[in-house]
């Protein structure tokens, strides 16, 4: 009993030693994005590529909960088109009349419907690895919309020396270096409806930017209002500094 | 009951029933100020405006936000997304505690290198203490309410510390909880005392006015008002100058709102909060951080905690502490110079604190711990041993000096 105990204890130091160890991922390398600095803006055509790869390709295994089809305007979608992408997807509604729940095409102001009804599902349907939820990858990780292009860029061969386990993936923008998630784009996983080249770089700095839109939708708004509001400050600032030199012209 | 008459019947009129005014005129308009207060005194007035914003702010996200494990989360991401403005709403109250604890650790440097809490204002210096220990409790409590991964485990963490006073130490942290781990019940009271908390500092700061009101304010050369020649009217010359300071402030704080808003926050709590998985690296708000390092410091955990609430309780005995009758720092060499070595010591503990407790982390921590306690017998030492410089013989002089010669006590008007 006492020598048991003594071995979950160790076990339990190895367990927490080991991600203490290999924890960190290698640092993301900065990318160029449209949306960085304080004129940045989100680039809209780039942001529909990029939802074009999460519908077609994210989608499958990852849940967006926090984002509605009706937020999909801030990328250029006309109303119709919303509604049509809406309504691929089937969610649950009810009970009706007669107390029973039913299905129903989603509508622009349904979230985002996940491809699993819940967690349990979704990792028995991943191989006991859940997909986290996308919405708000980009602030959730240190490095945001570098990191997320870095891990999707980021997969290679183990190295000599390291074993992967089967269902794993080896790739050094992880922490740990072993990810459940297999490769998910490669050159031409998508065809781009305005005839964009679809390299795998291309895919995944798409992709990372609509990440980064899904995460911070009022980014544009923030940054437009902001510079408005410099502006006011800096005159603002500038005045009172005039006046308080007048007024204390004569205590000096 | 007031002597002061206004030209306004209106005004007046009420002056003679509820005599606002005329105390708005004594404490706001006439109220003699030290003529040489530099740009250090501003932050007292800042502190106060980070306090409104923070009261508007968090009243309007409390109509929008729900305190219930389960939406919590969520409800903060309605406010970011649906809600009008929510998004400004929101940054602005996160990085408002970020900029009020700027503000109040400078006003409270301040009041150290000045000598601020020596007699007669050791009342006004415990009030501020006070102020500042129920800030930390109302920010650690804030943290908790967006129910991400470090409110939830930093939550877990800093209540867990109670059980380490002996003999009461589990029911308090029961209590605390509102049962046997953080959860629903911890979240409800958290949101409940967050809302209250503010208002007690908004009372306590009436008290530190007030007392502060009696006292007059110190000055950067810590000697005495002698008389009406050394004081200016706080109105035009204070309003203007605090004014200057909110513009500057306002620059800063707002930049960062709309620029770079969660450059003091951990990505991690942006994960709802899940009690099956502890997040790799547990840090709380940078604000604590100098505290969070002295408690991992000491091997043992009560001696931790102790160690901890120690560090900030041994200010109240900041007056007796230090031997010194001189005030200002300006003229203590030793002391000015020590001050800058606990300053400083204070932000590498700060960054202990960001740090794993791993390898030289810890062997560092427990140093810069022993030097941050070695700071308070050393000002009684100091003051015993140090020859302060000459004081000047009042506040007006060396100000007309230094203005005509245009040298020497230069920073003591414009640091």
């Amino acid at each position: 009993m006492r020598k048991s105990l003594l071995l979950a204890l160790m076990a339990g130091l190895v367990a927490a030693a080991v991600p203490a160890m290999a924890n960190e991922g290698a640092e993301p390398a900065p990318q160029n994005w449209a949306f960085h600095g304080v004129f940045g803006q989100y680039d809209k055509a780039q942001l529909k590529r990029g939802f074009q790869v999460f519908r077609e390709v994210c989608s499958n295994c990852h849940s967006m909960k926090l984002v509605a089809y009706r937020n999909l305007a801030d990328l250029g979608f006309s109303d119709d088109e919303i509604k049509d992408i809406a309504a691929e997807k089937q969610t649950q509604d009810g009970p009706n009349d007669q107390g029973d729940m039913f299905q129903r095409p989603a509508r622009p102001s349904d979230h985002i419907v996940p491809p699993f009804p819940n967690d349990q599902a979704a990792r028995a349907g991943n191989n006991g690895a859940l997909p986290p939820d996308l919405s708000l990858m980009t602030k959730a990780r240190p490095g945001g919309a570098d990191y997320v292009f870095a891990l999707l860029t980021g997969f290679a061969d183990a190295p000599a020396g390291v074993t992967v386990p089967d269902g794993m993936y080896y790739n050094p923008a992880f922490p740990g270096h072993q990810i459940a998630m297999p490769p998910p784009v490669a050159d031409e996983s998508v065809t781009y409806a305005d005839g964009t080249k679809a390299t795998k770089d291309q895919i995944s700095r798409d992709v990372s930017a609509f990440l980064n839109w899904a995460a911070e939708p009022e980014l544009d708004a923030r940054h437009a209002l902001g510079i408005k509001v410099m502006l006011f400050l800096f005159v603002l600032t500038a005045m009172i500094y005039a006046v308080k030199k007048k007024i204390w012209a004569d205590v000096h | 009951m007031s002597s002061t008459k206004f030209d306004n019947k209106v005004v007046q009129w009420v002056d003679d029933r509820l005599p606002i005014f005329s105390m708005l005129k004594h404490d706001a308009v006439d109220y003699p100020t030290p003529r040489n207060l530099n740009y250090w005194w501003n932050f007292g007035s800042l502190a106060g405006v980070m306090l409104v914003i923070m009261l508007l702010s968090g009243i309007i996200l409390a109509m929008h936000y729900t305190p219930n494990v389960n939406l919590a989360f969520t409800s903060v991401e309605r406010i970011m997304r649906d809600v009008n403005y929510g998004w400004l709403l929101r940054y602005l109250h996160m990085n408002g505690g970020t900029w009020f604890f700027i503000c109040v650790y400078i006003h409270i440097f301040r009041g150290l290198y000045y000598g601020s809490y020596k007699a007669p204002r050791e009342l006004l210096w415990w009030l501020g203490l006070v102020i500042y220990l129920v800030m930390m409790g109302t920010a650690f409590m804030g943290y908790c309410l967006p129910w991400g991964q470090l409110s939830y485990w930093g939550t877990t963490v800093i209540t867990n510390l109670f059980t380490a006073i002996p003999v009461v130490g589990d029911s308090i942290t029961t209590l605390l909880w509102g049962g046997f781990s953080v959860d629903n019940p911890t979240l409800n009271r958290f949101f409940s005392l967050h809302y209250l908390l503010p208002f007690v500092i908004f009372a306590l700061v009436f008290l530190h006015l007030v007392a502060l009101h009696t006292t007059k304010s110190n000055n950067p050369l810590g000697i005495d008002v002698k008389g009406p020649q050394d004081t200016i009217p706080f109105h035009p010359y204070y309003t203007i100058k605090d004014l200057l300071g909110v513009g500057v402030l306002m620059i800063l704080y707002l930049g960062f709102v709309f620029f770079d808003p969660n450059f003091f926050a951990e990505p991690t709590n942006y994960v709802p909060a899940n009690p099956l998985v502890t997040p790799p690296h547990i840090v709380p708000e940078w604000y604590f951080l100098p505290f969070y390092a002295i408690l991992r410091s000491v091997p043992d955990k009560l001696g931790g905690v102790l160690a901890m609430f120690g560090a900030i309780i041994v200010f109240f005995f900041l007056p007796w502490i230090d031997s010194s009758k001189v005030r200002s720092a300006t003229f203590r060499p030793i002391f000015k110079q020590v001050f800058w070595i606990f300053l400083i010591d204070c932000l590498i503990l700060g960054y202990i604190g960001s740090q794993p407790p791993e390898g030289i982390m810890v062997p560092l921590g427990r140093i810069f711990s022993v030097v941050y306690f070695a700071f308070f017998p050393l000002l009684w030492v100091i003051g015993k041993v140090e020859k302060p410089r000459p004081l000047p013989n009042s506040i007006a002089l060396p100000v007309l000096k230094a203005g005509q010669a245009g040298h020497a006590e230069k920073p003591l008007e414009k640091a």
